[in-house]
């Protein structure tokens, strides 16, 4: 396929604040878990919060879109001057030439759980402050962004799960080459919320203590929040920017909330975006694995990567930096590729201390100084959903 | 780059149970009585899936079984777009209901179907299909993106799609927060070329208009299609029901339009 340049891209995540940032956090292993301390959620696990977004309350033009979800998307389009190099690809576009494309899994859904807290019992009705169109519905996240970067172009959010912000990549690629716009902001945003803790605890898939993929004694995920931004565009001549030369997006047609034991779906993915990319599985030089650190997902990733890579191939899961954040994981690490491919260092895998002995792949237990050229990034979600990217530098 | 075929459409709403029943209808060749949905059957899922799933998840799968009752595409071949402006409310409504309680016992089976995605999910283990799939919200403006990301999929992939839009009225108390004061589902399964079966060719183009998208003359049908984001749709189903050239406008983003030129196949 043709590729697309990423010519800016952003992040925030428990980790870190901004792309240098993010970097260093990998380099020197400091990751951003702790012990569960989110409002009043008494759940014995560790999580990814995002330090400052009960500070950054939005700006007045934009006061009806005020939830956690589109505070920590305006914390992250702050960073690393983003939001100026948008406005210079506006200013050479036309604001109706860019695209949006976000993905959430839960939105504003923290605004609706405050609302029925606060709720008339008696009659029944939720506070005259919800707004929800612009906190609760999918799009919420999708219409803020387009809205604070003053772009008109297509929009959509994506909401499948944990590979939400995956596929907006598939989805803007497609976008562009069908002509309806000629540059795109792909993105993510996923938040804090008790449904999310909640849920998965009832689903026993959160770990009491910090993340370890890959490791004999993994036992469950921490959830997260984080987000993501980046401006995609056709390649201009010269440019060293890294660029997007591969998607492959399948389904498990298996099971709800647990993956192909075989990793039947995930394969898939990952066929289609080297094919797409007209790679060969040998020219990957490291993968960014979806990695939650549930007994079962990491299994069933271990048996695809390895069928189809070997075991040689370097990989690691950066979850035990940030936790599992959801609709973000895609465009989170995503950027972690990014960071891999332009300051050449690979994670590791962050509290992994035994490796499982029933897995193969050849994951990370250190970070490794490694310029590489061409690598690939997994997210997989609930509903059997799977998108692998492939990122690599020109030439 | 932004013509694609449509084979068949699928269709479940008061009063228009299944295309064949409602083809007619919106031809004006027979009278639309308005009627509540019967029971939602989502007889392509095994007994067992079926169980776990919800009115909404229903629905849309009705409407989406419909599309491909008389195709001969195997839908397992079939990428899929779930287009849905709000999800599964019902739910969502179950899980703040629990969260607001000292225990919070939000249940796993309705967490795993809170997903957006969650009748994409029950699609591809019905038919087994492991083709990409995207869901999707773009508030009312849902299905004409559902339309256009079909388009680019058919486009790009060079394969069928079959695009399901869906919304489902919300319970007490998020009816006031949100209006959606119908169920409405409808699924279109499109070709990136013509093949013997397909019925209508569209072109699609987006457009800076504002004010005068199409509507329906039937005051009971236009009232669906403002209540509705799923019936936004109407329009288009309705001009390839009549087999009739046509230009059909529907709303997609503020200030701007989406310009459908309906060309029958035969």
């Amino acid at each position: 396929m043709n590729p697309l340049q990423v010519s800016a891209y952003t992040v925030v995540s428990a980790a870190a604040r901004g792309v240098a940032e993010s970097s260093t956090a990998l380099r020197d292993g400091r990751g951003g878990l702790r012990a569960c301390d989110f409002e009043d959620a008494s759940l014995p696990t560790w999580i990814g919060r995002v330090d400052g977004i009960e500070q950054s309350p939005l700006p007045e033009r934009l006061a009806e879109y005020e939830c956690r979800n589109n505070r920590l998307a305006q914390l992250v389009l702050l960073q690393d001057g983003f939001s100026e190099t948008v406005a210079a690809a506006r200013a050479r576009y036309g604001a109706d030439r860019i695209g949006v494309f976000i993905g959430t899994s839960t939105s504003g859904i923290r605004q609706t759980e405050i609302a029925y807290r606060e709720r008339n019992r008696e009659h029944n009705e939720l506070p005259a402050h919800f707004r929800f169109r612009y906190t609760q519905n999918i799009f919420s996240v999708g219409d803020f962004t387009r809205r604070f970067l003053e772009l008109t172009g297509p929009a959509m959010v994506v909401s499948t799960a944990c590979s939400s912000s995956a596929k907006v990549f598939a989805a803007a690629w497609r976008h562009i080459q069908a002509g309806l716009c000629d540059a795109a902001i792909v993105g993510g945003v996923d938040s804090l919320c008790l449904t999310t803790l909640y849920g998965f605890n009832s689903l026993q898939l959160v770990s009491s203590s910090p993340c370890r993929p890959w490791d004999a004694q993994r036992d469950g995920i921490n959830i997260g929040e984080a987000g993501g931004f980046a401006l995609l565009e056709p390649p201009q001549p010269g440019a060293t920017a890294v660029q997007l030369a591969g998607y492959g997006e399948s389904s498990d047609a298996y099971h709800m909330s647990t993956p192909h034991p075989e990793g039947t779906g995930a394969i898939l993915a990952m066929h289609h975006a080297l094919d797409a990319a007209q790679l060969a599985p040998q020219a990957i030089d490291y993968i960014n694995l979806h990695g939650t650190a549930t007994a079962s997902n990491d299994a069933a990733e271990d048996r695809a990567v390895t069928e189809l890579f070997g075991t040689q191939t370097p990989c690691s899961s950066t979850k035990g930096w940030t936790g599992h954040t959801l609709g973000a994981a895609g465009i989170l690490e995503s950027v972690f590729c990014f960071i891999a491919l332009e300051y050449g260092v690979l994670p590791a895998t962050l509290n992994l201390q035994h490796k499982d002995p029933a897995l193969h792949a050849n994951v990370l237990d250190a970070p490794m100084e490694h310029d590489v050229q061409r690598v690939m990034t997994n997210s997989f979600g609930f509903g059997g959903t799977n998108c692998s990217l492939i990122f690599a530098r020109p030439g | 780059m932004s013509t694609m075929y449509v084979e068949q459409i699928g269709v479940t709403g008061p009063g228009l149970a299944g295309w064949e029943a409602s083809a007619p209808v919106l031809r004006g060749d027979a009278p639309y009585a308005h009627q509540a949905l019967g029971k939602l059957s989502a007889e392509l899922l095994p007994a067992n899936e079926r169980r776990r799933t919800t009115n909404t998840i229903r629905m849309a799968l009705c409407a989406a079984q419909d599309a491909i009752a008389s195709s001969n595409t195997p839908a397992e071949e079939l990428a899929t777009v779930f287009a849905s402006s709000d999800g599964d409310l019902e739910i969502v409504d179950r899980i703040c209901t629990a969260l607001d309680t000292v225990e919070r016992p939000v249940s796993p089976f309705h967490f795993h179907n809170s997903v957006h995605n969650a009748p994409a999910g029950y699609w591809a283990i019905a038919t087994q299909s492991r083709r990409p799939s995207t869901s999707l919200s773009v508030y009312d403006a849902t299905f004409a993106a559902g339309l256009l990301e079909a388009m680019t999929m058919v486009r790009a992939e060079q394969c069928p799609v079959l695009l399901v839009a869906y919304d489902f009225p919300p319970p007490p108390p998020l009816h006031t927060a949100r209006l959606i004061g119908e169920p409405f589902a409808v699924a279109l399964l499109l070709h990136h070329e013509a093949t013997p079966a397909s019925t209508t060719r569209l072109d699609i183009a987006m457009a800076d208009d504002q004010g005068n998208e199409d509507r329906m003359q039937d005051t009971t049908l236009e009232n669906l299609r403002t209540v509705n984001p799923a019936a936004r749709a109407l329009p288009l189903i309705m001009a390839i029901a009549r087999e009739e050239a046509a230009t059909v406008r529907l709303p997609y983003l503020p200030g701007s339009l989406l310009h459908i030129e309906c060309t029958p196949c035969r």
